[in-house]
């Protein structure tokens, strides 16, 4: 019962109004002239520098739900779960190759979203819609994910109630609060309170780390209670080591989820507030402390198996929480003061996530829906009026599809999130090196990724859950007439390539047939644009204010 | 691939000013930490082990370092002078 948790949740509910406290007080911080405009509201005014780039990338990157699902993953399958370590060592030079361009192109033209990009260069709003739809609903259920965070937490702490409102009473009060500091500050909240939660994190990772193994006998015997667990399961596919089945699941899985995340258009919100290139690309050398401590907290999994832990049950009958393991390994093993700021580090690290993730949802709404075709004159104001209620929105449908659908539905939806933004690779990241792909074109092959994709994924099962449909991302190359292969592969990439592949053959056909193009509105240059360019493509706004003082080092006022 | 896209035609004389800023060869670097960390053979073994870590996870936790490493060594080289 609660009662037996009371220290912690007192410290959790102190650190939660603490930070709320700070997300109010954003709107005032590196207060802008006017925050009345999508670039101040959406993207803290394109100012940000090393320091807040990397608390907030970090804190966007990383979210409660990796915190909990990943240590998870590795408690219930082993090495398999250890993919998140690979996976984001390689996103970091894939940003600094790719991103930066993008940030360039941006800060010329004045792009708020990935979609904005694809208008310009393809001359298609078609085009651009889809890019913003896909990215609208593959981000809904990942700010869904940060609630199931949440939750672990809260039932760990014994937070938990009869009826289906008294249960999600303390998570629906998290996000009214969640959502009034977004509407109000923007994304300077996500920034701000990143510091704390960074911070938090850190700490408690540190702690853990060196305290876990000095009370559990050491890493060594750690490692061996896992291997040992993993030997006694009848699965064939866990083991502290991978096996020759899961291996190509292991790489394409850590190659997709890298191309994938960088193509959120949360990613992309943290990555255009940064001020310069230069700030990018210094980052790109720090945020892999962020990996360093992935890895580590992964590990906690296996610290979980060798101190015991049984997770708590699940939402139907028979079935378990293994996203409970973490927060209960910290309940069983450390003070209950401790645990209290163990918690509140992962409550407040699903709130900067889902505050950035929403407020790139609604500009993708307002920049892409909405101006391009309910209201083509919105002014600057009105686009970021928009925003702030689409934010609003999108949490309400976040909370929702917890409250209402089984959490399992949103986890379903993220795992298709991750393979549906991977089908936006060819348009935005391709996009960025070339036009040789014809508009026309792309959108066959995103229609063809995405069809084979949801295919795919309807195929898989999972004998741990029951489910015949859905079950996972790891596809069985035996469903492809590969006979007796028990090897498996990511989804994902298998779309993106068929993706692929289709476009550029259509790219061949309607060129033979001279379909019309469109014009690129960008230029070779406006690639390696960067921080005081003179030639900025100027918005109503800047032309009155700044027009004047072309040479002011931070790139807008 | 950038050779590919259309030229552009207004304010030629200022494309050519920053061609080429983002095409040095010290940019081949980055591929060492996209591609290594994914050659599964090289670590997939447990001993010998680091610190009661299996070859598995310290040598995956040691990719960090070289992926910080690459990056820093081609933003040095890359960077605007002055």
């Amino acid at each position: 019962m609660w009662q037996d948790h009371l220290t912690e949740i007192i410290i959790f509910t102190v650190l939660f109004l603490l930070v709320s406290a700070m997300g109010f007080i954003a709107a005032r911080w590196r207060a802008p002239k006017d925050i009345n405009h999508l670039d101040e509201w959406g993207l803290g005014g394109r100012s940000f520098g090393g320091w807040i780039t990397w608390f907030l990338v970090g804190g966007d990157l990383y979210t409660a739900y990796t915190f909990v699902a990943v240590p998870a993953l590795l408690f219930g399958a082993g090495a398999a779960g250890f993919f998140a370590v690979p996976y984001t060592i390689i996103i970091y030079p894939l940003v600094f190759l790719v991103l930066v361009r993008l940030w360039s192109v941006s800060h010329r033209h004045g792009f708020v979203t990935p979609a904005d990009f694809v208008r310009k260069r393809f001359d298609s709003p078609t085009l651009a819609l889809i890019i913003a739809i896909t990215g609208i609903v593959a981000t809904m259920p990942y700010i869904a994910l940060q609630l199931v965070g949440i939750e672990a937490v809260l039932k760990t702490m014994g937070v938990t109630g009869e009826s289906t409102i008294a249960r999600h009473l303390p998570i629906i009060i998290a996000f009214a609060i969640l959502a009034a500091y977004t509407y109000q500050s923007g994304l300077r909240a996500p920034a701000l309170i990143a510091f704390v939660k960074d911070t938090l994190i850190y700490i408690v990772i540190l702690v853990a780390i060196i305290y876990l193994p000095y009370k559990l006998g050491g890493w060594g015997s750690i490692f061996d209670a896992a291997d040992a667990k993993f030997d006694a399961s009848p699965s064939p596919n866990d083991g502290i080591t991978l096996n020759a089945n899961n291996q190509l699941q292991y790489i394409t899985l850590a190659l997709g989820s890298a191309l994938a995340l960088f193509l959120y258009p949360h990613s992309l919100t943290g990555v255009l507030a940064s001020r310069s290139r230069d700030v990018i690309k210094r980052n790109m050398s720090a945020l892999p402390a962020y990996s360093l401590l992935l890895g580590l907290i992964a590990l906690l999994g296996y610290a979980a198996i060798a101190a015991g832990v049984t997770p708590l049950p699940g939402a139907t009958e028979g079935t378990v929480d293994n996203n409970t393991v973490v927060p209960l390994l910290f309940e069983q093993q450390f003070p209950s003061w401790f645990a209290g700021i163990a918690f509140a580090a992962i409550g407040i690290g699903a709130l900067v996530p889902a505050a950035i993730m929403s407020i790139a949802a609604a500009n993708l709404f307002t920049r892409n829906i909405y101006k391009e075709y309910l209201r083509k004159d919105a002014t600057a104001a009105q686009e970021a009026n928009v925003s702030k209620i689409t934010s609003l929105v999108v949490k309400i449908g976040a909370v929702a599809c917890i409250v209402f659908l089984d959490p399992q539905f949103s986890i379903d939806l993220q795992l298709i999130g991750g393979v549906i933004i991977l089908q936006t690779l060819p348009a935005v990241a391709l996009g960025l090196y070339t036009r040789w792909f014809h508009r026309g074109a792309l959108v066959a092959g995103w229609a063809a990724g995405m069809g084979l994709g949801m295919w795919m994924l309807y195929q898989i099962p999972n004998p741990a859950t029951k489910r015949a449909h859905f079950g996972g991302s790891a596809f069985p190359l035996e469903k492809f007439g590969f006979e007796g292969s028990t090897r498996t592969i990511y989804v994902g990439l298998v779309a993106v390539v068929v993706n692929l592949l289709v476009a550029a053959i259509v790219t061949l056909i309607l060129r033979a047939a001279k379909v019309a193009e469109g014009i690129d509105g960008t230029e070779q240059d406006d690639y390696f644009a960067d921080e005081g360019d003179p030639r900025l493509v100027p918005s109503p706004r800047e032309s009155a204010e700044v027009a004047g003082e072309p040479t002011e080092p931070a790139p807008k006022v | 691939m950038s050779d590919s896209e259309t030229p552009a035609t207004p304010a030629a004389e200022v494309v050519s000013r920053s061609r080429a800023k983002d095409h040095s060869p010290w940019n081949w670097l980055l591929f060492l930490p996209i591609v290594v960390p994914l050659i599964t053979p090289l670590f997939n073994t447990d001993s010998p082990r680091l610190f009661g870590f299996p070859v598995f996870y310290w040598l995956q936790l040691a990719f960090i370092l070289l992926g910080v490493g690459t990056t820093t060594v081609v933003y040095q080289m890359t960077k605007k002078r002055g």
